[in-house]
């Protein structure tokens, strides 16, 4: 796990000044994003991937698929499992070793909002029900951080199964060919979500925080949001940190994510879909 | 090379000749939170490495008082090859990371930094053989780049030999090549100026004048590397191309 | 002087047994071959590789700016962004304090300008016992890579001199890379911050003063005001550290801005 850092008293008082007079460093409004990039198939052995920037902070995306045992509870669905590496490549303060807890948080809140919004259609996983279903891995690696790699993440894994194939299924030998078919990973486009947490930092509500903003927040709420005629749906929530939400800061943040959603979803489904 | 050898392996699958090199694509400050890193690909083996320090060495027992650590890792990505990679170390990746460890030690100067660590991250987003030599590749511009003090800079290449057929810059499908004696993989690296072979591992079968002639070649292949390298260093945030 | 060029590790930098092997380089045979990566000088035959990247290594009597990560009954734990932490013994701080009261002085988190009085391999220590020392209170804090120093500073603080004249800002630049920049108005602040950025990635090109002006001027949209140039403060203790430097002289000026 990332060792606390110290900020610099100074700094983070003057960011936070500034951030009352409702203003960012970087000159961005405090419900702005960085700009969004992103670049396609940066691995041809993968079934989908792709990097997603926000700002200076990069992440990679890859989507795997392998024939696996179905579940009990679930014999004619396929299964997903999401898996998130925040290791030094992306920062000083990052370490090898073992998933950190903050690694696996991001992993976790990201298969939930998949999950739970239903974006992927994984009865069309199945191949031999009770017997043989299509598992997708959504891995995910931290590649430079400078904030926000909560969607940054969240992004990415989207814009990876958005564009992923289904590997040739060898009927004959029951197995997975080397090769990718033309059959897209069953995506429910209707059903596309996106990870957006608000942070708390003093007393403003703060969008996609710069890693030095990100370090004197004073806690964030994540949200998968979908979209259901115009309007937010939420997914999944996460609350992170210990700083307690008001409900003042509730109807604060609730309101943030109404007033800019379309623009935010616009955007972000962009990227995934390319439109 | 002298004699006529009769060998199965007679026209490379990618239509190369025997000692020529795949495209290569290099660029120098590819991560902005380091002062080093590099991405270095060859072919559809692209590697990216990053430097870290030198800084506070954890775990404090692995500290050496009389000149920094250097520490490699190198990792694939989960989504470089075909068969999905479980996350996490390997026994595989374990011994890369020892031997690019070893080969990179060989330059780098680490005498002023007593106590502390030069860690070296490699990650192989996308795989297609000669993932190490790669990485290595990367590394070293990236090493550069972060101003760690060395000697001179290491090039590495897989040679290798289908059935009784040099050659340089082995592929994937090469790599699972089973005619004849099949396939024979050989990772290199070279060191710029004085020419020693820091990295040297062998999966196969070889005489000893067939290894003599591929060293002969490695090297003529890592002077091209060491240029593209040269080049990239010499123009940060460009990506060169050869 | 020859332009200078990037020269990678192992490279030749020039050929002749007359030049004199200088930093960041050594001798092999009749080539002077550089060390390390960086810009090549050739100057009075004395060759030298200038960094362009790498960490900072303290020395007696530079400037430095760090924040107190720690602290025990002796002292203040610094960190300036090295692999080794600093030490400000309670002895180096310019009035008594009773043990355990430490924490009143300085505390978690406080930045400081701290002046390096002893330095080696392992241990880094510092005082604030000098006027223009110790806590800084208010503005904020840059970070660049501390090769590009000089030039934030510029000739007799020359660059330091321009930055405060566009942006009516106080500044204190410290050798390890860290710049403290205060005024009363934040955007002041930020926009020191833009053209010390600006420096630091343009560090090498030639003609970098009329560059960083027609910045200030062009992009910024700001006035260089003419502010008077402070007098050079020479603290006789400085003086006195010429001896022990092994870099190439003081030059005076603003505190922090020695090259």
């Amino acid at each position: 796990m990332a060792e606390e850092v110290i900020i610099p008293n100074i700094q983070r008082k003057r960011i936070l000044e500034y951030l009352k007079e409702g203003k960012r460093f970087d000159g961005r409004a405090l419900d702005e994003f960085r700009e969004l990039g992103v670049e396609m198939n940066i691995s041809e052995n993968s079934e989908g991937s792709c990097s997603v920037k926000i700002g200076n902070t990069e992440v990679y995306a890859g989507v795997k698929m392998a024939i696996v045992t179905p579940y009990a509870d679930g014999p004619a669905e396929g299964t997903l499992s999401v898996g998130m590496e925040l290791g030094p490549m992306a920062d000083d303060d990052f370490q090898s070793g073992p998933p950190s807890i903050d690694s696996i948080e991001i992993a976790r809140v990201i298969d939930r909002g998949i999950r739970e919004s239903k974006l992927i259609d994984f009865e069309k996983l199945c191949i031999v029900s009770g017997e043989k279903v299509w598992q997708v891995s959504v891995d995910l690696y931290a590649v430079n951080n400078d904030g926000n790699l909560f969607d940054a993440a969240g992004l990415a894994a989207v814009t990876a199964l958005a564009n992923a194939k289904i590997p040739v299924y060898d009927e004959k030998e029951g197995r997975a060919k080397h090769e990718l078919s033309n059959v897209s990973v069953p995506i429910r486009k209707e059903n596309m979500c996106f990870n957006v947490t608000v942070h708390k930092i003093g007393d403003a509500f703060v969008l996609d925080p710069t890693k030095e903003e990100e370090a004197i927040s004073d806690f964030r709420l994540s949200m998968a949001l979908g979209d259901n005629d115009g309007e937010p749906m939420i997914s999944a929530m996460q609350k992170g940190n210990s700083g307690g939400i008001t409900e003042d800061d509730m109807e604060k943040i609730l309101k943030l994510v109404e007033d800019k959603f379309s623009e935010m979803f616009k955007k972000f489904s962009k990227i995934a879909t390319g439109k | 090379m002298a004699k006529k050898i009769e060998s199965a392996y007679k026209k490379r699958v990618d239509g190369r000749a025997f000692d020529e090199l795949r495209p290569i694509k290099a660029k120098v400050g590819v991560i902005p939170s380091a002062d080093g890193s590099a991405m270095y690909q060859s072919g559809k083996t692209r590697a990216i490495a990053v430097v870290r320090g030198p800084r506070t060495l954890h775990p404090k027992h692995m500290e050496n008082p009389q000149r920094g650590v250097l520490r490699v890792t190198y990792q694939m990505m989960a989504f470089s090859v075909w068969d999905r990679i479980k996350p996490g170390t390997s026994r595989r990746s374990q011994e890369i990371g020892k031997v690019s460890e070893w080969a990179l030690g060989e330059i780098v100067d680490l005498d002023a930094f007593p106590n502390s660590v030069v860690d070296v991250i490699i990650q192989i987003p996308q795989a297609d053989a000669g993932t190490r030599v790669a990485g290595i590749n990367a590394a070293v511009m990236a090493l550069a780049q972060a101003g760690v003090p060395m000697k001179e800079m290491i090039s590495a290449i897989a040679v290798g030999k289908m059935d009784k057929t040099l050659v340089v810059d082995v592929n994937k499908e090469e790599e699972d090549f089973e005619e004849g004696e099949g396939p024979t993989d050989v990772p290199i690296a070279i060191t710029s100026k004085s020419n020693e072979i820091a990295l040297l591992q062998l999966d196969g079968k070889m005489s000893i004048p067939e290894l003599k002639e591929l060293i002969k070649m490695a090297k003529v292949a890592c002077k091209k590397i060491n240029d593209i390298q040269t080049k990239a260093l010499k123009e940060p945030g460009k990506e060169i191309t050869g | 002087m020859e332009e200078r060029k990037i020269v990678v590790p192992g490279e030749t930098i020039i050929q002749g047994e007359e030049f004199l092997p200088g930093d960041g380089t050594r001798r092999e045979d009749k080539d002077v071959v550089a060390n390390r990566y960086g810009l090549a000088e050739v100057s009075d035959k004395l060759v030298r590789v200038i960094p362009l990247s790498g960490v900072y290594t303290p020395r007696r009597g530079n400037v430095i700016i760090g924040k107190i990560v720690n602290m025990n009954y002796r002292g203040w734990v610094v960190d300036f962004g090295t692999h080794n932490n600093g030490f400000l013994n309670v002895a180096e701080y310019p009035r008594f304090i009773n043990k355990g009261e430490l924490k009143e002085y300085l505390t978690f988190g406080d930045v400081i300008c701290a002046k390096v009085f002893s330095a080696d391999d392992t241990s880094v220590d510092l005082s604030v016992k000098l006027r223009g020392f110790g806590r800084l209170n208010g503005g904020q804090l840059i970070t660049i890579n501390p090769n590009k120093v000089p030039r934030v500073i510029g000739k007799e603080g020359s660059m330091v001199h321009l930055i405060k004249a566009a942006t009516g800002c106080e500044i204190t630049v410290g050798q390890n890379g860290i710049i403290w920049v205060k005024s009363s108005k934040v955007e002041d602040e930020l926009n020191a911050k833009k053209i010390i950025n600006f420096i630091s990635e343009n560090s090498f090109v030639s003609g970098l003063t009329e560059k960083v002006e027609e910045y200030i001027k062009k992009d910024l949209k700001l006035e260089i005001k003419d502010i008077p140039k402070p007098e050079p403060f020479v603290e006789p203790e400085f003086r006195e550290e010429r001896n022990f430097r092994d870099d190439r002289g003081f030059r005076g000026g603003f505190r922090g801005d020695r090259q």
